[in-house]
């Protein structure tokens, strides 16, 4: 591109961004004398929230026509980021006035603070409530959320595949398995997650949680009810290794008879599709009876926070009547009508379904049907705990590897490692007098350093220098060593909020020692820092070798296409990783992966690429070493290009082969290039938690976890352990620490290149 | 040194060696690329019938997807898309701009001077790039509140300059070893000063691995998603990777969405590294990611 063009470019860029400025910033609004606003948030997909925002809307005309200026700012958080980020901002007063969660977190809210009650509704309000949801919401003796909407899984059944069948047992499903042409399924079923899989354990009379917050999935009707769906597996009338996405587009192409999904599968389906949404099939058991699948029903609900947000504008009482206000009306017969109309809510409030205009909605009917029937999920704060290890357990059944009850039993065990109760109250005595002699001592030895004569002379010849790097070292201190400090600072306390509390090295000894358990078992410390060394080293390898050889080929004189090659092969640089590792992933499905499909036309067997460890992990590193090979490629490149030429003319004129000149010039003169490279690459890799994550999700059975992902599943999926997550942070520095002081080329004193240069 | 290799060694292989090595190179071409076709094949999919395919070929060929991501407006109909395009464009140039700006005469002091403290500092600064995010951004979110920058995209920039800066540091410290000293010293003894010297000598010497530090601070800045999330509240100061993630709710992955979404977002990257292909390897070498 010449540089005309580049300027040209560059001139359109900057004009298209200036405009864009000019129209934002016109539209921002100033504040009003009088008024009140606050913050409202959910994690609503596209469609839902229009529902939500329209009953805004008519909270907001309603006020206006009493004469109150009220503004509610709605804003839709991504799912991933909500739980963590309500903890984060409500406590210092970022976080909105009113938010919608489902009501299975209530306990967990209110432990750490961050709902306000509600007061006693009327009694016209409360009655407009099922009490069993009602019921659910309160915790103690407050009631501390209003039910909007009721969520429960329901039966999709495509009636053109149906025809005139009876469907109504899962036996009815299981015989259509043979009428059905490959790559089709009786039932679409995300079978392997807990949430969707709850009815079946609920049908053999199995339940998740006591009501102590025990593990209750442990006994024999829980076996049976995993045998059971062991053999829906097996036989193909569920797909295996299942997702929602997968769901859905089986049932939206035709490719599934019926579908277990939500409310939220209704507004992706084509109008031309014929189908009909039922409660759940019922099962027979082995002995004969028979029972009906209960879904887990989720009543999502409106909670108050219980700190005003900053950027709300009125007075904390106004600002709380008006959040209480906006609550009631959005659950209230009103709100719950144009939620119901716009956004397909499947509202909780009795007398909103009376509205004639939801009279001829049947689909949303039968959501409500299926909800009122469905088993509400149990709110005790460890309930959120039993998904991860009952999610392992059923995956290993389901591929084969276990018994039902071994792996029950075993999730049971992981899920009190999960929720061991958090180490005792250390008097902090010790560690003050350890933290402060080392200040101590480093204070007396830079006072004796300083007082040496030949030290003052380096500080004062250093003056100059110090000019151009202060403004650098405070942004670093600032910005970068005090939030780590903090954050290693963390490690050595557990619990959370009020009952945050100091632990001395007692999370360390916990990891160390894999808290009791077996040092040697899957997920132990030490297992896990084998697998991160592999991944690391093969990883490391394959980028360098693969990177060097492209740069040779590319670097041959005459090439032709070299600049199509050279841009094709950077691109993967290009897109965001977490979207092509997503892509990769999908790429190695058993039954729909590209890559199977692939190697069935050279006639190889599908793959269950995430059932082992060995290709399990073998797909982590394909997908690390197309992200990470095409900065080795191009840090190669350019160290080729800085090789004298004269060194091969000389080396052809004594007859060397090309070999010989690729391992007596090219391999040294690169080295020192490539070293630093190298071992940044090798920093990068060891933390790289994208791929590890997104990818293969730790399988199977988290055996194929790196540390810094363990470290994320403490900190935000093992219930928020931060002090436990900082403490593997702080190992993995000090791994990498000390590792690279003996890898040349890694410290700060690197080899420097030479003056060639 | 010219990148004119070209001239130097005419190779006398066969013609045999030509091909393998273009298969070769074909063959890592269609590893790059395939994943990024299933995206692409994605995004252009109006449905995706689910079977297991070897070729990544788009179903019922349709614009769909891109028409609701770049159309998506907010209850109040504002035009989402622009004012995330806005927010990430703002968000990744003033990352890369301070970035240069604080680690240039940082790395430029590093490269020319001796001062005491400086191999601590060096060591300190690589140290500070093994420790895992995870820890620090709770203390980050605190320290970002105490200065009234949270929710806000300056208050981003910050965040997102905690990793550029050590990088741009080291990226820079690199070029500058690299250039000889001799030319500014020549430049100095005609009487300019150190800072002249810098200005009108080092600085234009370094340009190419300079813009490939900026190209990196931008793209880090760019993609980012996960600190975004958590930093930013409003939805009108979203950056382009959060309104992506929004089509993957709790039940539910919109993946036409999400992908017609990635490529939107990767296009000015792919600009950006065409157009800066030759400093692409030039800068990064003559810097080397040096340690």
């Amino acid at each position: 591109m010449s540089l005309r063009a580049r300027a040209i470019l560059l001139v359109v860029l900057s004009s298209v961004c200036l405009a864009l400025a000019s129209t934002w910033t016109t539209s921002l609004g100033a504040a009003q004398d009088g008024r009140v606003s606050i913050f409202l948030w959910h994690a609503y997909g596209e469609s839902e929230a229009r529902g939500l925002e329209a009953a805004v809307d008519a909270f907001e005309a309603n006020e206006a026509r009493a004469g109150r200026d009220v503004h509610v700012e709605v804003t839709a958080i991504p799912f991933g980021a909500y739980a963590s980020k309500l903890q984060a901002a409500i406590p210092v007063g970022n976080g909105p006035d009113v938010f919608v969660d489902a009501h299975d977190r209530v306990a967990s809210y209110v432990e750490e603070h961050l709902v306000r009650g509600y007061g006693p509704l009327e009694p016209e309000q409360a009655a407009d409530f099922e009490p069993t949801q009602l019921e659910s919401l309160v915790y103690g003796s407050d009631l501390w959320g209003v039910p909007l909407s009721a969520k429960g899984l329901v039966l999709y059944v495509n009636l053109d595949l149906a025809a005139a069948r009876s469907l109504e047992t899962l036996e009815d499903f299981e015989a259509l398995r043979d009428e059905l042409p490959e790559g089709s399924f009786p039932i679409a079923w995300e079978l392997d997650s807990t949430y969707a899989s709850a009815a079946m354990f609920h049908a053999y009379g199995a339940q998740h949680i006591d009501a102590h917050g025990g593990f209750a999935l442990d006994d024999a009707a829980s076996a049976a009810a995993l045998a059971r769906m062991r053999v829906l597996v097996s036989d193909e009338t569920v797909p295996s290794e299942s997702s929602g996405d997968l769901v859905r587009n089986l049932f939206r192409s035709g490719r599934a008879v019926a579908a277990v999904s939500g409310p939220w599968l209704a507004p992706d389906l084509p109008p031309e599709l014929r189908y009909e949404v039922r409660p759940l099939p019922r099962l027979r058991r082995d002995d004969g009876t028979e029972a009906a699948l209960q879904p887990f029903a989720t009543i999502e609900s409106v909670f108050l926070a219980s700190h005003d947000s900053e950027a709300g504008e009125g007075t904390s009482e106004d600002r709380h009547r008006m959040a209480r206000e906006l609550a009631l009306f959005l659950a209230g017969p009103e709100g719950s009508r144009i939620r119901a109309i716009e956004g397909g809510h499947v509202v909780c409030s009795r007398s909103a379904w009376a509205d004639p205009a939801l009279a001829d909605r049947t689909t949303l009917r039968a959501f409500r049907d299926a909800a009122a029937a469905a088993w509400p999920m149990p709110t005790h704060p460890h309930m959120s705990r039993v998904f991860g290890p009952v999610d392992r357990a059923i995956r290993k059944v389901l591929r084969g590897e276990m018994e039902p009850a071994a792996a029950l039993a075993e999730a049971s065990h992981r899920f009190a490692d999960e929720t061991r109760p958090p180490p005792d109250r250390r008097d902090p005595m010790w560690g003050i007098v350890v933290l402060s002699s080392v200040l101590v001592i480093a204070m007396l030895s830079l006072v004796r350093q300083l007082s040496r004569p030949e030290v003052r002379e380096g500080l004062v010849r250093s003056m100059p220098a110090y000019a151009w790097v202060t403004h650098a070292l405070l942004a670093v201190i600032v910005l970068v060593v005090f939030p780590l400090a903090v954050g290693a600072g963390t490690s050595f306390f557990a619990g959370q909020g009020s009952d945050l509390h100091y632990v001395g090295v007692a999370n360390y000894v916990d990891i160390l020692t894999a808290r009791g358990g077996d040092l040697f078992a899957t997920g132990s410390f030490w297992v896990v820092l084998a697998v991160t060394v592999l991944w690391t080293v093969v990883n490391v390898a394959s980028h360098v070798g693969i990177g060097i050889a492209l740069a040779l080929a590319l670097s041959r004189p005459v090439l032709k296409l070299k600049t199509a090659y050279r841009v094709l092969l950077i691109l993967p640089w290009a897109v965001p990783s977490y979207v092509t590792a997503l892509a990769w992933r999908g790429m190695f499905h058993r039954q729909l992966g590209a890559v199977n499909a692939i190697l069935d036309v050279f006639g190889v067997e599908p793959i269950s690429w995430f059932a082992h460890f060995a290709t399990a992990f073998a797909a982590n590193v394909a997908t690390n070493v197309w992200l990470g090979f095409p900065f080795m490629m191009v840090v190669t490149l350019g160290a080729l290009t800085s090789i004298p030429k004269d060194l091969y003319e000389a080396a052809e004129v004594d007859g060397a082969s090309p070999w010989e000149q690729f391992r007596l010039i090219t391999l040294p003169m690169l080295g020192p290039a490539l070293l630093p490279a190298v071992a940044m690459g090798a920093v990068w890799t060891f933390n790289m938690f994208n791929v590890v994550f997104l990818v293969s999700a730790g399988e199977p059975d988290g055996s194929t976890e790196i540390l810094v992902s363990e470290a994320y599943r403490w900190a935000f999926t093992r219930g928020h352990q931060t002090g436990y997550a900082a403490a593997y942070a702080v190992l993995i520095f000090g791994i990498l620490l000390v590792t690279t002081r003996y890898l040349p080329g890694a410290t700060g004193g690197a080899p420097r290149r030479g003056k060639a240069a | 040194m010219s990148a004119r290799e070209d001239t130097a060694r005419q190779p006398r292989g066969s013609a045999i060696r030509g091909a393998l090595v273009h298969a070769f190179l074909i063959a890592a071409v269609v590893f790059a690329v395939y994943p990024i076709l299933w995206v692409i094949a994605l995004a252009f999919s109006e449905s995706v019938v689910p079977e297991a395919r070897a070729l990544p070929l788009p179903t019922n060929v349709s614009l769909d997807h891109f028409v609701a991501v770049i159309g998506r407006t907010d209850g109040e109909g504002r035009w989402m898309f622009a004012r995330q395009l806005w927010s990430s464009a703002f968000v990744s140039i003033m990352t890369s701009v301070v970035a240069i700006a604080i680690a240039t005469p940082a790395a430029y002091a590093l490269s020319r001077f001796e001062f005491v403290g400086k191999d601590a500092s060096v060591k300190s600064l690589l140290a500070t790039q093994m420790f895992p995010g995870v820890a620090a951004s709770v203390p980050l979110y605190l320290l970002l509140d105490a200065i009234g920058l949270l929710d806000t995209l300056s208050g981003l920039v910050l965040v997102y300059a905690t990793s550029a800066v050590p990088f741009a540091l080291f990226q820079l410290r690199g070029a500058f070893d690299a250039i000889p000293k001799e030319l500014e010293e020549a430049a100095m003894v005609d009487g300019a000063t150190r800072f002249g010297a810098f200005v009108r000598v080092a600085l234009p010497a370094a340009r190419p691995a300079l813009a490939i530090t900026a190209l990196f601070a931008f793209m880090s800045a760019w993609n980012e998603f996960a600190l975004a999330a958590t930093f930013l509240t409003r939805e009108e100061h979203y950056t382009l990777p959060i309104l992506l993630q929004s089509y993957a709710t709790e039940h539910d992955a919109n993946l036409g969405h999400f992908a017609a979404g990635a490529i939107l977002v990767s296009v000015p990257v792919m600009a950006l590294f065409y157009v800066l292909q030759r400093q692409l390897i030039h800068g990064l070498t003559s810097g080397g990611v040096k340690g």
